[in-house]
């Protein structure tokens, strides 16, 4: 504790010193690791890589990406559906029987649990995913442009 | 700031200081958690859920600024000695913890309406339940160091580099949604952006504020109490010596 000068510098900053070399070290050690992790990381896999380096067939995964506008159909037997799951650069035909999430529509965001089966992803489960954006339920209906106009106007 | 520093001035300014922030918080952060309840209309795609976003991102916000709170005081405690820092430290802990267990369990009861589960592993949720375990190592070490203190040990340098370490886990759960595909959305708000609409966003910063305060109010409580304790055990020592 005894904050005799020792060959000119101040224990303090001494202590200052050594710290801040510490710290750098230690953030440097923890962005590498979560660098390095990069991909196992990932909580899905997007169409684009599934496209890239396909994984097993029947090894479970997960897909994540967009509900394709227009192509959600429902089979004859009413729980069975059928659609596509693309990221802009790729598209997935996904197969699902169940019930789905509320927020499970077209033009959402969307995380399949289970396998390739051919060129078809057979999930077992749905998870929606919801963007960042949080618009009031009115606005929702507007158009792009019309709720522009109502956001500039409340700012 | 040394001035600060000094414990007979901390606590004279801590005891107006301490009423003020927590009830000013709570004015703030109830009128804004009413005011996302009742008033508030429900989002697009979420419906009446949204309503968790007044709790849920200001207790995620101060659930990390606890955590920096505590690495802060670590390094004032480890470079310049000062008093207080072990103590302000030390008293950030126990709220810092609570308000990210309010995250997290917001975070699920939101989760299973909106994505269809509780829970999911993804980067994010992961990192945020490993904060909160940092949490409970945390108080735990801090306990320790106290006892180890009382018999002459130099247990509070020890937590200090725990809390300093354990602030690597602030930019991983910052960056995680960025790095990592994950379940989570994206972060809604960034520099000088938001993409969430003003009807929610006013509320929503208003109710930080009055959490923050309420955050500030409570670590000056806890101090001037663990002030307080060292002064009682101090005067016993001596008793018993004397």
């Amino acid at each position: 504790m005894s904050e005799t000068r020792t060959g000119g510098i101040k224990p303090k900053h001494q202590r200052l010193v050594l710290l801040v070399i510490a710290l750098v070290a230690l953030i440097g050690a923890g962005l590498l690791a979560a660098y390095a992790l990069s991909n196992q990381a990932s909580y899905f896999y997007v169409p684009a890589d599934l496209m890239k380096d396909p994984p097993e067939q029947g090894r479970a995964i997960r897909l994540g990406g967009m509900v394709e506008k227009g192509s959600l159909k429902t089979r004859t037997d009413g729980v069975t559906i059928d659609f596509l799951v693309g990221d802009g650069k790729a598209r997935v035909p996904v197969r699902f029987t169940g019930i789905t999430p509320d927020l499970f529509v077209e033009g959402s965001g969307v995380v399949a649990e289970g396998r390739m089966e051919g060129q078809t992803f057979v999930a077992d489960n749905l998870l929606a995913k919801h963007d960042e954006n949080y618009v009031p339920r009115q606005m929702g209906d507007m158009t792009e442009a019309q709720a522009k106009a109502v956001v500039a106007e409340t700012k | 700031m040394h001035a600060f520093a000094n414990p007979a001035r901390f606590l004279r300014l801590a005891r107006w200081l301490m009423p003020l922030l927590l009830v000013s918080g709570l004015v703030l952060s109830m009128g804004a958690v009413l005011y996302g309840l009742l008033v508030v209309p429900p989002d697009r795609l979420m419906g009446e859920t949204v309503r968790i976003l007044f709790i849920h991102v200001p207790a995620a916000w101060l659930g990390m600024a606890g955590w920096s709170t505590i690495a802060i005081a670590s390094l004032v405690e480890l470079v310049w000695r000062h008093p207080l820092a072990a103590i302000a430290a030390r008293a950030a802990a126990v709220p810092g913890a609570a308000f990210t267990a309010i995250c997290l369990a917001t975070g699920s009861i939101w989760a299973r309406p909106t994505w269809g589960t509780w829970w999911v592993w993804d980067g994010r949720l992961t990192s945020f339940l490993i904060l909160l375990f940092l949490y409970f190592g945390y108080i735990a070490l801090s306990g320790a160091a106290q006892r180890d203190m009382a018999s002459g040990g130099g247990g509070n340098r020890i937590t200090a580099i725990f809390g300093l370490v354990g602030a690597i886990n602030i930019p991983i759960i910052n960056r995680s949604v960025v790095w990592w595909n994950s379940l989570h959305q994206p972060p809604s708000i960034t520099a000088g952006k938001s993409s969430i609409d003003g009807t929610f966003l006013w509320p929503l910063l208003i109710a930080a504020v009055g959490f923050s305060l309420i955050f500030g109010g409570v670590v000056l409580a806890r101090m001037r109490t663990l002030l307080a304790e060292i002064q009682t055990e101090a005067r016993l020592r001596r008793k018993a010596l004397g």
